[in-house]
């Protein structure tokens, strides 16, 4: 009788999950001028947009400035996209944690279009935000995605887009 | 252009680039005026989406989209000096070429009491071969 493998180490499942996180998040430009990072519980991803004094766009009121809200909202849909897109690799382990770095990641996905709804006045301090993908299709998805600050259940901005997937095999 | 048209892009000018978002961006406003305006965002490279090819992130293209589209609303001779976003859809068409400026055109084609409906597009050179379009709804603010 066969015997199954022992279950890997949970150290050693961390870091590769980590690992392919920063490779995805890390390598890109905006978003570390934007101050976007992400956390991780198992497979659930919230991403984390810390205030700086550079996001507001109306001083007098003071408010974040609606384009780093939908820039931040769409930072959130694409990561999360990604991510439940390479999950499986990085659970198989062909993803290396080892040798992964943002020029080896497969590509993004493209932005088809995207749509913000503001719903309340983004106020001078952290957001959050969480994606779900809806419809992960061969060639194209759909992602739902909704911020918030003090109040989980008061929502500042939801967006939806529509992304056009990378293609698996190397281009 | 007269001399009150230059005072005009003047004030607005100092009024768009004392917004700190916008000035981080580096936006710059080209024209205003009659519920149209034009910014443009010079490439740089704290902007960039995709670090494989340098290509300029959706996101800063939204922004700049935004910014346009709100000033297209304050320069409309029926609203007040002030507008809040209430919606904004973006197309992303193709991906703007590395290194070039974006320049975004908004012009505020209709607005109600309350709301004043935008459209925009946004090109890195050829206006008739534009990177985004959108379409956006904003509120009117009178004065009481």
């Amino acid at each position: 009788m066969s015997e199954r493998p022992p279950p890997e180490p949970v150290q050693v499942v961390k870091q590769r999950r980590d690992a392919a996180l920063r490779a995805l998040v890390g390598g890109v430009p905006y978003v570390g001028f934007l101050g976007i990072s992400f956390e991780r519980h198992g497979d659930e991803l919230t991403a984390l947009m810390a205030y700086d004094d550079k996001l507001i766009g109306n001083p007098m009121l003071p408010a974040l400035h609606g384009g780093a809200t939908a820039a931040f909202l769409e930072v959130a849909a694409i990561i999360e996209l990604s991510w439940s897109w390479l999950w499986q690799d990085i659970e198989s382990g062909r993803i290396d944690p080892d040798t992964i770095r943002a020029e080896n990641l497969p590509r993004l996905p493209k932005t088809i279009d995207f749509t913000v709804d503001y719903l309340r006045t983004g106020l001078p301090r952290d957001a959050y935000a969480r994606a779900r993908v809806t419809r992960s299709g061969r060639r194209y998805a759909s992602v739902q995605v909704e911020a918030w600050q003090d109040n989980r259940t008061r929502p500042f901005a939801q967006a939806m887009g529509h992304f056009l997937m990378p293609s698996k095999r190397p281009e | 252009m007269t001399e009150i048209d230059q005072e005009q892009l003047r004030i607005a000018s100092e009024f768009i680039e004392a917004l700190p978002h916008s000035r981080a961006l580096g936006m710059r406003l080209v024209s205003i005026g009659d519920g149209e305006a034009v910014i443009e965002m010079p490439y740089a490279d704290h902007l960039v989406g995709d670090p494989a090819t340098g290509v300029i992130h959706g996101g800063a293209v939204s922004a700049l989209m935004d910014t346009c589209g709100g000033a297209s609303v304050m320069c409309h001779p029926e609203t007040g000096e002030m507008t809040a976003t209430l919606d904004l859809r973006i197309d992303y068409m193709r991906p703007a070429v590395p290194g070039r400026t974006i320049t975004a055109r908004a012009t505020c084609y209709h607005v109600t009491r309350s709301v004043a409906f935008v459209r925009a597009s946004a090109s890195d050179g050829d206006a008739d071969d534009p990177v985004a379009a959108a379409t956006g709804a904003f509120t009117v603010e009178r004065p009481e």
